[in-house]
């Protein structure tokens, strides 16, 4: 009797010890496919199981995913393993599935008129190197920029050319026309940013003077001048023959408006006002959130100028000349540097309402 | 002549409610009729419906006044209150006075202890002229 229960012990252990085997091996006839990076196996096996199942179809499904899982991990015992922090931990593999972009692929911008005309006449940007030295100094200074090679404005004699009136200031003269330039610039490119966003720039007309100015345009700049004093034209008194009128109108409800829903309207504010809990000002909150990122794009570039700066520097001292301008170690953004903008900054005012996706339009 | 606009209202509700704090919903809900604010020339009127009407009637630059003057906004957009408005404020208004002791000191004290002194209040001597001698 005791053989009997010792064999039937026995027995019983051979057979658990079956059941267990046959639960952790699992009997696919296509081998699955995993990305134990993503932690994903792919079961390429046809679900014919599944389809002619009917009432079972859950507990059919359910030993599907068991058998799935089952496979899984004994997938993740077979990587290496650490400990840490007394827990014992599998080093997961690189993912090999790729995943879409979150986000949809910025459409290609419209070509700006020098590119298009580049690409018309094939030609090609040369590489320049960003140091050029320069005799004056005897330093290597930059080609363009702040204390650039050859700043013709901060020369100390200059000659009077032959046909130049003797009086003139040809100091001043220079300095006049590096502002024009760079006015010019600016004004290229505030209006290549209107055309990349289909807005338009605001008139300037009648504000530069000329010979003869229309009706509109005298109109239209003593409309600006008007406005352009530090309180924006409050307390400028009208001009005696100027059409009383002109300029933006603003829009008021009317004198007998519905009384009832002025005085819901009434009763609304005083209700939010009366309310305990801070009201949420999409308008504040949205133009706070864009400053920020501005703020922090802006440190960010700072902070790799700053790098680059500092590299260069290190190296600077110790080359000499004919070995070539010194390398410039780091990034360093162009354009006017800590200047950003994506969106028509002079165009537009005020910034309001929501943010559409980065790159995009900023809501007016 | 015209209503208030979203953010006059605002700034004027927040100084009555200084006032008459949550009674000011019996201003513009009156039982007895319809009210109204109107802004004209820089001044608040309270006016009745049936007075705006008539007022309507004249020229902006000849009317003078209409209602009751509330207040008036200046040139920076506050809004400073008259005293004729003291009519209408007067049955909803909160006590007032200068605080005795401490926000934090008011919520621990006892409840014999003086909180508020009631003092320079002007108008009383108007208000209760019969009963004082």
């Amino acid at each position: 009797m005791e053989g009997q229960s010792v064999e039937e012990l026995l027995a019983k252990a051979e057979l658990d010890e079956a059941e267990k085997l046959r639960r952790i091996t699992v009997h696919k006839e296509l081998e699955l496919e995993f990305d134990l990076g993503n932690l994903l196996a792919s079961d390429r096996n046809p679900p014919t199981g599944l389809r002619c199942a009917g009432p079972t179809l859950d507990a059919e499904l359910r030993s599907l995913a068991r058998d799935n899982m089952q496979l899984i991990i004994n997938q993740l015992w077979q990587l290496p393993t650490e400990r840490v922090e007394e827990a014992l931990v599998a080093r997961l593999l690189e993912p090999t599935t790729r995943l879409p972009p979150e986000k949809p692929v910025p459409r290609p911008r419209p070509l700006m008129c020098w590119q298009q005309f580049a690409r018309l006449k094939g030609i090609r940007p040369k590489k320049k190197t960003n140091l050029v030295w320069d005799e004056v100094s005897g330093q290597w200074r930059r080609r363009w920029g702040y204390q650039r090679a050859r700043d013709d404005t901060k020369e100390w004699l200059i000659e009077v050319p032959g046909g130049a009136d003797p009086l003139e200031d040809q100091f001043t003269k220079r300095v006049q026309a590096k502002k024009e330039r760079v006015a010019k610039n600016e004004l290229i490119r505030l209006r290549n940013l209107a055309r990349a966003h289909k807005t338009q720039l605001p008139n300037a007309a009648g504000l530069h003077p000329t010979e003869h100015q229309s009706k509109e345009e005298l109109g239209r700049a003593m409309q600006v001048a008007k406005v352009s004093t530090a309180s924006v034209g409050r307390f400028q008194e009208r001009l005696p023959k100027a059409p009383h009128g002109a300029g933006k109108k603003r829009q008021f409800q009317p004198l007998f408006g519905d009384f009832a829903a002025e005085k819901k309207n009434q009763l609304e504010l005083l209700r939010v006002m009366s309310s305990k809990k801070p009201q949420l000002d999409i308008i504040r909150a949205t133009n706070k959130q864009l400053r920020e990122e501005d703020q922090e794009e802006a440190a960010k570039r700072r902070k790799l100028s700053q790098k680059g700066k500092r590299k260069g520097g290190r190296q600077g001292p110790g080359s000499k000349r004919k070995g070539g301008p010194p390398n410039q170690g780091g990034k360093r953004k162009g354009g006017f540097g800590g200047q950003m903008s994506s969106g028509p900054p002079g165009l537009g005012g005020k910034r309001k309402g929501g943010r559409q996706h980065q790159g995009g339009k900023r809501r007016k | 002549m015209r209503p208030l606009t979203e953010e006059e209202t605002r700034v004027m509700f927040e100084k009555l409610a200084k006032y008459i704090g949550e009674n000011l919903q019996l201003l513009i809900d009156r039982p007895d009729g319809t009210y109204c604010f109107r802004l004209h020339s820089d001044r608040v009127y309270y006016v009745s419906e049936k007075i705006l009407k008539l007022a309507a009637n004249i020229s902006g630059d000849k009317l003078v006044s209409l209602g009751t003057c509330f207040g008036k906004f200046t040139k920076t957009h506050k809004f400073r209150l008259h005293v004729t408005a003291l009519d209408y404020l007067a049955p909803y208004a909160k006590g007032f006075g200068v605080a005795a002791k401490s926000t934090q000191d008011c919520r621990k004290v006892d409840p014999m202890a003086i909180v508020v002194f009631h003092q320079a209040d002007i108008g009383e001597y108007v208000r209760h002229e019969e009963t004082l001698t």
